[in-house]
């Protein structure tokens, strides 16, 4: 039912975890069945430098979650950001039909972490007066 | 360790001597037993003798069964087959909430059809109340199907109390045995049914054959109809060669049923994964009902994890189970059983079923056993809900 890629990327998932100082972090539910991914990242400038990621959910969903935050990692926030779902379901050898709305949410939760350290930055001017 | 196949719910290997038996009449006595010459007549002698097989290990007469493609075709023929036929006393089903999906859908197709349908609820494992079934059959009631025992869950229905109420109120009465027949003594008198489906691929027979039977004088629209097989019950030429399979597995099931040695390995099988998954993996949940429940079954919820990830984990070292998790089904529900007896939806997600049988030794359960803890571990470190659960 999975490419190997996809199992791969299930068996020994990369960047999986939390991070202590994250500069931004991005929660997303998948409300058709109720799973859950969240993406902690750390920025200098406008790079990304570190992305963990946790995700309780199907099997495409962990294998989504390693794979976007493997693209990511390095990428400067717009290019991030640009991503598109379809390249995450092809760099796995693509998936399932009816699993492609996991391959959305990876892409969703980088995005909401990528937002967060946007906030957390306009915020912080004003902060540090 | 070599595979662990712990799904026998989902399909059970056909034993070498049910092989053997069909073998000749791929080829050998392929003649269609509606033919009236010799070759043809001893093909019809043969499917007699399977139905007085079948019939006998569920201790019912030969006259009372009909061979269906399916479980889920005896199911279909016992509900739609029974409400035509009594369309005309009366118009309501009564069905359990946790059925098989093939009477859950027969019971909605009737329901477009113009009749009535009621979904009884059942208590946290999974039990029908007869208190509550009475309550719930009405003078225009015509059939109430109640499964024997629930494959998610385990669980097996107090079949013999619901019966007397059936009885007593004049409503007929099916049972889905589809989980039972082979694995536990079942007898259609012991249960007090009318209606009862069986299917080969729960025990050791090959797929794509069934059987329902049915008290006599039973009334039955078929579902398919054509020429007058299976006395006009169900048309179609004979799948002769799956027959004599259901009918040699019958008769193997007859002799492990009949002593109490198998059976109990199994259980003493279940019970030790049970107390080890209870004493080893904190945060779960052991489903269906702990007493009243299939001798080989064991069903969990782990929190904070998926039941499909698990699956797949667990597929990699060779062992092989189910799951209810929403993610594994094809429309992304949660199964309707797991619903139906209260676990929450995040919880029902970490839905796992292990079904064992006779085949199965106890060194896999302690195989099992590790990578199971190993499985749900790796996969609660990944989960971002986990700490939170684990802190509560
Ligand atoms: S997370 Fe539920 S289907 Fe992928």
């Amino acid at each position: 039912m999975y490419s190997e890629k996809v199992m791969d990327h299930f068996s020994n998932p990369r960047n999986v975890g939390t991070i202590e100082d994250a500069d931004g972090i991005g929660e997303v539910g998948n409300a058709t069945c109720g799973d859950m991914m969240t993406f902690n990242i750390k920025v200098d400038g406008d790079r990304l430098t570190d992305i963990k990621f946790k995700t309780f959910g199907c099997v495409a969903a962990i294998a989504v979650s390693s794979m976007v935050s493997d693209m990511a990692n390095g990428k400067t926030l717009d290019a991030a950001t640009a991503i598109p779902k379809k390249k995450v379901a092809e760099s796995l050898d693509g998936l399932p039909k009816e699993k492609m709305h996991c391959s959305n949410l990876g892409a969703q939760a980088l995005a909401e972490a990528i937002k967060n350290y946007e906030e957390n930055r306009l915020e912080k001017p004003a902060g540090s007066q | 360790m070599e595979n662990v196949y712990m799904d026998h719910a989902a399909a059970t290997p056909v034993n070498r001597e049910v092989v053997d038996a069909m073998l000749p009449y791929f080829d050998r006595e392929f003649a269609n037993p509606s033919t009236v010459y010799e070759m043809g007549s001893r093909v019809r002698q043969v499917v007699e003798e399977q139905r007085a097989k079948v019939a006998s290990l569920i201790g019912a007469s030969p006259e009372g069964i009909i061979f269906t493609s399916s479980g889920a075709e005896a199911n279909n023929l016992a509900i739609k087959g029974v409400a035509f036929a009594k369309q005309k006393k009366g118009n309501h089903i009564i069905v359990s909430a946790i059925e098989h999906h093939s009477v859950l859908n027969s019971a909605r197709f009737l329901e477009r059809m113009g009749f009535e349908a009621s979904f009884l609820p059942v208590d946290e494992y999974g039990l029908v109340s007869p208190g509550r079934l009475m309550e719930a059959i009405r003078p225009e009631t015509v059939l109430v199907s109640i499964m024997h025992a629930n494959n998610e869950i385990g669980t097996i229905e107090p079949i013999y109390e619901l019966s007397l109420v059936c009885r007593e109120k004049g409503v007929m009465f099916h049972t889905d045995a589809v989980a039972t027949v082979g694995n536990i003594p079942v007898k259609v008198d012991d249960l007090g049914v009318d209606l009862l489906s069986l299917s080969g691929v729960s025990m050791g027979a090959p797929k794509g054959i069934g059987a329902l039977y049915f008290r006599e004088r039973t009334r039955l629209m078929p579902l398919i109809h054509g020429g007058i097989q299976e006395s006009g019950r169900r048309a179609g030429t004979e799948n002769v060669p799956a027959i004599v399979g259901l009918g040699k597995a019958s008769v193997l099931a007859a002799e492990r049923l009949g002593s109490s040695e198998d059976s109990l390995r199994i259980q003493e099988m279940r019970n030790a994964l049970v107390s080890g998954v209870q004493e080893h993996i904190e945060h779960s949940k052991y489903t269906g009902h702990p007493e009243k429940r299939l001798p080989g079954h064991a069903s969990f919820c782990f929190e904070a994890i998926e039941g499909e990830s698990l699956i797949f984990m667990l597929s990699q070292g060779g062992i092989y189970a189910n799951t209810g998790s929403a993610c594994a089904s094809k429309a992304l529900k949660t199964s309707p059983v797991l619903v139906a007896i209260g676990i929450p939806t995040a919880m029902a997600q970490g839905s796992i079923v292990f079904t064992m049988n006779n085949t199965n030794r106890s060194e896999e359960v302690e195989y099992v056993l590790e990578k199971l803890r190993q499985a749900v571990g790796k996969l609660r470190s990944f989960s971002p809900i986990w700490k939170e659960k684990q802190a509560a």
